[in-house]
C-alpha cells in the first residue's frame, strides 16, 4: 500500500490536513463565488426579518444631540453616482415635483413648497455609514407618515420604494422603518435648504437606517405589493440595513 | 510506557471546538475586510487616541473574506448565526451536564494558578496538582468564553445602535462599541496563538483528545 504510487497513507493524510488550512487561505478575499455569494444574499433575507420584526420599534427614536455636537460639514461625507461618475452633482430637473403615487387612493404630485407647508419635524442626530464612520448633523423635512396619510396607501401596499434623478439610485423600504416618526423627506441641513452635495431639492433621512438607504435628489415614492432592492442592495448590500 | 486512555471530551464539546474554530476564523476574516472600508476609530475626522497599530490600513488580502465591503458584511451576518449558536450548545451543554466544574475559574483558583505559572517559569520544580485541568487552563477558558460573550455583545451594539442603545451605551457608544469589538479580534488571535503553541509544545497528546476523546498524554486528573 506505501509503495504504490509512492503516496503512503500517512502523506495523504499530511495532503488532508495541509489543505483545509490552505483552502481557507485561498478563499479569503473571495465573496463566495456563483455558488455560495447568491446564498449569502439570500440568507441576508433572514437577518432583514430579524431586523424588521425583531429589532425595530416602530416607536423608539434615535437620541438627539445638541447642535454644538453637529459634525464639521466639510468633514461629513457627501457623495452621489452621478458624482463618482462625472465629477458634477446631479440637476433636478426643471419644474421638478414630487411624485407620489403606487398603490394609493389618491396619487399626488407635491412641489417643495407644497411640503414646506406641512408640519415639519427637525433633530440633530447621529449618521451612521455602512463603511463604520459616523457624522452628526441637524436634518428638517415632512414625515414620510404625513404624505403617506395625503395619498391613503391601499391595504396591499407592503413596501416603500424612493427613485432619484441620481444616475438611477433608488431604495425600496420596509413600510415599518418608512412610517417610522423620524423617517422624513428632508428639504434642509443644518438649518439651511439643502445644497446640490446633499441631495437637493429632497432627499430622504432616517436615523434608523444606514446612509446608503437615505435615497437623495428624491423624484417619486411608491407604495408596492413587491419588494425592490435598490442601487447598492441590488449589488449586495443588505436589503434593511436598520440601525 | 502506555497509559490507558482516558475519556475526555463529550462528543457535543469537540464538534463545538472545532466547528467554532472555523466559524471564528470567517468571523476574524469577514471583520477584518469590513474594517478596510473605514480603518479608525471615533467619529468623522476626529479619531479617538485608541492605541491601533493598524489606523489607515487594510490587511493583507489572504487574511480578508468577502472581497468587498458587502461580501465581508454578508459572509459576517451569515457567519454570526452559527458562531452564536455553537457558542450558545456549547454553554448549554456545560450547564446542563455540570462540565462546567472543572472549568470555571473561581477565587479558590488563584493561589493555584500562580504556582503554576511558577512553574512555567522554572521557579518551581513540581508540577502542581491539578484535575481535568490547572489553574491556568481554567482561566484561560474561562476567559474564552467571557470573551466570545463581548464579541457577540459589542457586535449586536454596533449592528443596531439604534434599537439596541442601551447595549451600545454600555460600551461606551457606537465608536467605542466598534473598537472593542475590533480588541476582540486580537484577543482571539492571541489566545489561539497561545492555546495552539502550548498543545503543540506541553501536551500533543490532548490535540488527539479534542478529536477522537480519548486522551492517552501525561497530564491525567490527579482527582
Amino acid at each position: 500500500m506505501t509503495d504504490r504510487g509512492g503516496v503512503s497513507r500517512r502523506d495523504f493524510l499530511r495532503l488532508g490536513i495541509a489543505a483545509g488550512p490552505a483552502s481557507l487561505v485561498a478563499a479569503c478575499g473571495w465573496d463566495g463565488g456563483a455558488t455560495l455569494e447568491p446564498r449569502l444574499r439570500a440568507f441576508g433575507r433572514i437577518n432583514d426579518w430579524v431586523g424588521e420584526k425583531i429589532f425595530l420599534s416602530r416607536s423608539r427614536l434615535a437620541p438627539g444631540y445638541p447642535a454644538s455636537a453637529r459634525t464639521a460639514e466639510r468633514l461629513f461625507p457627501a457623495y452621489s453616482i452621478t458624482y463618482n461618475q462625472k465629477r458634477v452633482y446631479p440637476e433636478p430637473p426643471s419644474g421638478w415635483e414630487l411624485e407620489v403615487g403606487g398603490l394609493v387612493r389618491s396619487p399626488a404630485r407635491l412641489t417643495l413648497e407644497m411640503l414646506g407647508g406641512l408640519p415639519p419635524v427637525s433633530y440633530t442626530v447621529k449618521h451612521h455609514c455602512v463603511e463604520g464612520w459616523t457624522a452628526i448633523g441637524t436634518w428638517t423635512g415632512v414625515p414620510v407618515s404625513v404624505v403617506a396619510e395625503l395619498v391613503r396607501p391601499l391595504p396591499e401596499a407592503r413596501y416603500l420604494r424612493f427613485d432619484s434623478f441620481d444616475s438611477g439610485y433608488s431604495n425600496g423600504w420596509d413600510l415599518a422603518s418608512a412610517m417610522h416618526p423620524q423617517t422624513i423627506l428632508a428639504y434642509a441641513y443644518n438649518d439651511r435648504p439643502l445644497t446640490r452635495e446633499r441631495g437637493a431639492p429632497l432627499r430622504l433621512y432616517s436615523p434608523v437606517k444606514l446612509g446608503y438607504k437615505l435615497t437623495k435628489y428624491v423624484t417619486t415614492l411608491s407604495f408596492t405589493r413587491e419588494r425592490h432592492g435598490g442601487y447598492w442592495e441590488d449589488q449586495g448590500y443588505p436589503w434593511l440595513a436598520g440601525v | 510506557m502506555d497509559r490507558p486512555p482516558v475519556k475526555r471530551h463529550h462528543g457535543l464539546v469537540r464538534l463545538a471546538h472545532w466547528l467554532n474554530a472555523i466559524f471564528l476564523v470567517g468571523m476574524v476574516a469577514s471583520g477584518l475586510q469590513i474594517y478596510a472600508a473605514f480603518p479608525h476609530f471615533g467619529p468623522r475626522g476626529a479619531p479617538y487616541p485608541v492605541p491601533n497599530p493598524w489606523a489607515g490600513e487594510s490587511f493583507p488580502e489572504w487574511a480578508r473574506l468577502g472581497g468587498w465591503l458587502a461580501g465581508g458584511l454578508n459572509w459576517h451576518f451569515a457567519l454570526a448565526w452559527p458562531f452564536v449558536i455553537t457558542g450558545g450548545v456549547y454553554l448549554g451543554f456545560l450547564a446542563f451536564s455540570g462540565e462546567w466544574r472543572p472549568l470555571l475559574f473561581r477565587l479558590r483558583d488563584v493561589r493555584p494558578a500562580i504556582d503554576m505559572q511558577l512553574y512555567y517559569l522554572r521557579l518551581r520544580r513540581e508540577h502542581p496538582p491539578q484535575g481535568k485541568h490547572n489553574a491556568l487552563q481554567k482561566a484561560a477558558y474561562t476567559g474564552i468564553v467571557v470573551l466570545g460573550a463581548i464579541s457577540v455583545l459589542s457586535g449586536f451594539a454596533i449592528y443596531k445602535p439604534v434599537q439596541l442603545s442601551w447595549l451600545t451605551a454600555l460600551f461606551g457608544g457606537y465608536e467605542l462599541a466598534r473598537y472593542w469589538h475590533f480588541v476582540t479580534v486580537w484577543i482571539f488571535v492571541g489566545f489561539t496563538l497561545l492555546h495552539v503553541g502550548l498543545v503543540l509544545l506541553v501536551d500533543p497528546a490532548s490535540l488527539r483528545g479534542m478529536i477522537t476523546g480519548w486522551y492517552r498524554g501525561r497530564f491525567p486528573s490527579h482527582d
